[in-house]
């Protein structure tokens, strides 16, 4: 009895100190992952890691789809900070798709190429976060480096290539290197840029700056103490003046609000690594040779 | 325990240490041309477990003429330079391998055949070998073949967990693979000389009709 007791109690306090999960919508076992997706009042969310709080890929607002509720996915947007008008992009990590969906509402004529290896998160992104695909914007299940390193052997080039493959529990190692980033930068056009969604806590931290320098010279860290996410800028070409970057704000006004994104607030966040550079400088750079990124994010 | 069978299972450690040390690379290696899916490891596995079991048949077969230390040191340098390649043209044979062929799949079984085939099947003629060297009567064979595994299996478990928790965050990846390569070389040369000072299969003989 005093056991029963005990266990019902035991029962409750899990309950009481969990704070209210969502509901689950969808639930299924990929071949890289488990895919959730989960209503919580307004907010929708797919979630590849149950277990940990901190798991949420992608959220959407089933009321107003269009507005952006991660902060990360926000700064992605500093990279209308260094180009007028993409033709063609390229976003490696889908997600659940939030960021080609907006690019489209906002280029209707540029092209997208997204590059996801789980072919069920693009199904789970097409059906629950209203992935939009049309001829322009394509999905490919592929490994993200060789995608690149097929669009490289086929001289295609992009004018923005938004690096986001990573899910916070597993990193793909071959995705963090010199030669990979070398890579993605030959298939830029002379202006073009990458936005990165980067490690910002752990010791990988200094590992992926000074690698991004040494394939790209100076970059702009844009971050938000919010946040623990850390987008890499930078470009193939030379960073902007500060002048250029205020000119780009003007002319892209409120555009922006409608994804619930403040520029003018997100350049006040952009650093360059030219006034900046806030990793060792003795720092190994992660390359083929050497990327145990899984043992440095500890 | 003889000193010529000390030897015989630390080689034999040894070896196990590098096969595991090596496949468990070769998904580093790959992951650049052919990524890092689950069919990479497909790939790797198959391709080693196939050549270790060609490895297994070719080795008993090999033991059964004249058998010596001194042979035994010999595959071990063979294994060593076939060794080589996994570190010096990997490169050049994944590229062309990834320009004829599209499906990552078929891409990543070829690239790890074209790697990993001929050195595995060497290494894994050494076990058999080794039972062959070890073995001086019927009776003990079963005990001996299986001390014998016992030691190269722990030896592949320490070279699978030393390899993957501490030498790929110390050490480039093709600087471990020399290192293997000269640690075969060096362990091959030390049962060549071992075998010159004193033959080996003479003193088993003697001990074989001593024990007959």
């Amino acid at each position: 009895m005093v056991k029963h007791l005990l266990s019902i109690a035991m029962v409750l306090s899990v309950f009481s100190t969990t704070p209210a999960l969502g509901k689950v919508i969808h639930n299924e076992r990929s071949l890289y992952r488990n895919i959730l997706v989960e209503d919580q009042g307004d907010v929708r969310c797919l979630k590849f890691n149950v277990k940990r709080s901190k798991s949420s890929q992608s959220c959407i607002y089933k009321s107003d789809p269009q507005r952006l509720v991660f902060n990360y996915t926000k700064l992605l947007f500093s990279g209308l900070l260094m180009i007028d008008e993409p033709k063609n992009v390229l976003i490696i990590g889908l997600g659940g798709g939030t960021m080609s969906n907006a690019l489209h509402q906002l280029f209707p004529q540029a092209h997208i190429d997204n590059v996801e290896i789980d072919p069920a998160v693009i199904k789970v992104a097409r059906k629950y976060f209203a992935f939009f695909e049309n001829e322009r914007i394509k999905s490919v299940v592929q490994d993200g480096r060789i995608f690149v390193k097929r669009a490289a052997i086929k001289n295609k080039k992009y004018d923005w290539v938004i690096l986001d493959a990573f899910n916070g529990d597993y990193i793909p190692e071959h995705l963090l290197t010199q030669e990979y980033l070398q890579e993605v930068k030959s298939v830029l056009t002379d202006d073009g840029i990458i936005t990165a969604n980067t490690f910002s806590i752990s010791k990988l931290y200094e590992h992926e700056s000074a690698t991004y320098h040494q394939v790209f010279g100076n970059y702009f860290n844009v971050s938000n103490s919010k946040n623990s996410n850390r987008v890499i800028l930078a470009s193939a070409n030379q960073l902007p003046t500060s002048e250029a970057i205020m000119k780009r704000i003007n002319a892209l006004g409120d555009t922006l609000s409608v994804f619930g994104v403040d520029i003018k607030a997100i350049e006040a966040s952009m650093t360059s690594t030219q006034d900046v550079k806030d990793w060792p400088a003795e720092t190994r750079i992660l390359t083929d040779q050497y990327s145990p990124a899984n043992l440095l994010n500890n | 325990m003889t000193i010529h069978q000390f030897l015989v299972y630390t080689l034999a450690f040894c070896s196990g240490f590098c096969i595991m040390g090596i496949e468990l690379l070769g998904g580093r290696i790959l992951a650049p041309y052919f990524g890092s899916s689950v069919h990479i490891w497909g790939s790797i596995i198959t391709v080693f477990m196939l050549s270790l079991s060609f490895g297994y048949l070719i080795g008993g077969k090999l033991s059964t003429k004249s058998a010596s230390l001194g042979r035994y040191g010999t595959i071990f340098i063979f294994a060593a330079i076939t060794v080589l390649p996994v570190a010096l043209s990997a490169e050049t044979i994944m590229e062309a391998i990834f320009l004829r062929v599209e499906d990552t799949r078929y891409g990543s079984l070829l690239a790890a055949s074209a790697l990993f085939f001929i050195p595995t099947i060497i290494l894994g003629m050494i076990s058999p070998y080794s039972v062959r060297l070890l073995v001086t009567n019927k009776n003990e064979s079963g005990q001996v073949a299986g001390r014998l595994y016992f030691v190269s299996t722990l030896g592949s478990a320490l070279g699978t967990i030393i390899t993957s928790f501490y030498l790929v965050l110390w050490f480039e990846v093709n600087n471990v693979i020399l290192s293997f390569s000269s640690i075969l070389f060096a362990l091959g040369l030390v049962a060549i000389i071992f075998n010159k000072i004193k033959p080996f299969n003479e003193q088993q003989e003697l001990q074989g009709v001593a024990h007959g």
